[in-house]
């Protein structure tokens, strides 16, 4: 699909760029005290931008070429349920993974 | 400071990271298999998540590698899914900041999504901890996840292998983070913030780059500081 220099300056520009990212605040803040605005917005950074990232992915799978899809609706409203009601991330997994394979190999 | 605090800091970190193996594993199988299949050599394969370490951007780049979107199109689009870990980044500082440069710098290079929520998620449950426990968590979540990255996309490199979609391993990501919003929705604030960013992100959707994932967080962001200032909601 593409040749090997093309390859590689994606992957050592994404890395740069990922890790200049991930570094912005860690590394040039330090441990400077910011302002009491920017920290109550960033109490919310995980909770806004996961949501946001899933949403489309639940409502419209790649794999199924943006189709909604029973097995994957159900699958997701089961882990989010159980996250939800038990605050426990492994069993919210357990619970989707096992819905997800179970109605696949059914359906 | 005890070094012991620090090594039941990490271990107990091990132990809550634990339970992302069972999906870090078969992303990480999915992406190697899916790279080769894309005509990707396995040293090509591990070169992106070593350097990269970032599951959804790496998906990302392939998909468009595969189109064979203009080189320039392919690193802005991966860095704008990218994006979020700036602000992981700036979330994270007011508990890792005070660390000496090396180690923040150990720290934002493992800056996923999971070694994220997960240490935050602790930090706030468990305010009184040193800034050395707290790192010493972080690395303690991150040894699960990180490592098993590599190894997983070794893995699925090699094995190269088709895995029928019909065992539904497209969903092991969105199960992944659906399973960490529930124990995120603590107040009524975080539950504001998680309902807007939905609503936008959906409504956004069609904006090219991934941009609408950007308007939805900053959205989410802003509906959550609203909501924890109007309805005096204590953090």
């Amino acid at each position: 699909m593409t040749d090997t220099t093309e390859l590689w300056t994606v992957i050592i520009a994404l890395g740069l760029g990922s890790f200049g990212l991930r570094f912005a605040f860690l590394g040039l803040v330090g441990d400077r005290a910011m302002p009491e605005w920017l920290l109550r917005h960033l109490r919310y950074t995980a909770v806004a931008v996961i949501p946001a990232l899933v949403a489309p992915l639940v409502l419209w799978p790649t794999v199924t070429g943006g189709e909604p899809d029973a097995t994957r609706l159900a699958a997701a409203a089961a882990t989010f349920a159980v996250g939800y009601l038990t605050k426990n991330v492994f069993a919210a997994m357990g619970v989707g993974a096992t819905v997800l394979v179970s109605l696949s190999l059914l359906l | 400071m005890a070094a012991g605090t620090a090594m039941s800091s990490y271990w107990r970190g091990v132990r809550d990271g634990l339970p992302f193996l069972a999906v870090v594993g078969p992303f990480a199988m999915l992406f190697g298999v899916l790279a080769t299949e894309a005509g990707l050599a396995v040293h090509e394969t591990m070169g992106f998540s070593i350097v990269v370490i970032a599951g959804a951007a790496q998906f990302t780049a392939l998909q468009l590698l595969n189109e064979n979107a203009p080189t320039l199109v392919v690193i802005a689009s991966a860095l704008a899914v990218n994006l979020r870990m700036a602000m992981y980044s700036a979330s994270i500082t007011p508990h890792l900041g005070p660390l000496p440069l090396w180690k923040r710098g150990i720290a934002a290079y493992f800056l996923v999504d999971q070694t994220y929520a997960q240490s935050v998620l602790d930090y706030e449950r468990n305010p009184d901890q040193t800034t050395s426990e707290k790192f010493a968590y972080f690395l303690g979540v991150m040894s699960p996840i990180c490592p098993p990255w590599y190894l997983f996309t070794f893995i699925g490199a090699v094995l190269g292998e088709r895995i029928p979609p019909s065992l539904g391993l497209d969903f092991a990501l969105p199960i992944a983070f659906l399973a960490m919003i529930g124990p995120m929705l603590r107040t009524p604030a975080h539950r504001i913030a998680a309902l807007v960013s939905v609503i936008l992100a959906l409504a956004f959707a069609w904006l090219p780059f991934n941009m609408g994932l950007l308007v939805a967080g900053l959205g989410g962001m802003i509906a959550g500081a609203q909501a924890e200032t109007r309805l005096g909601i204590k953090p």
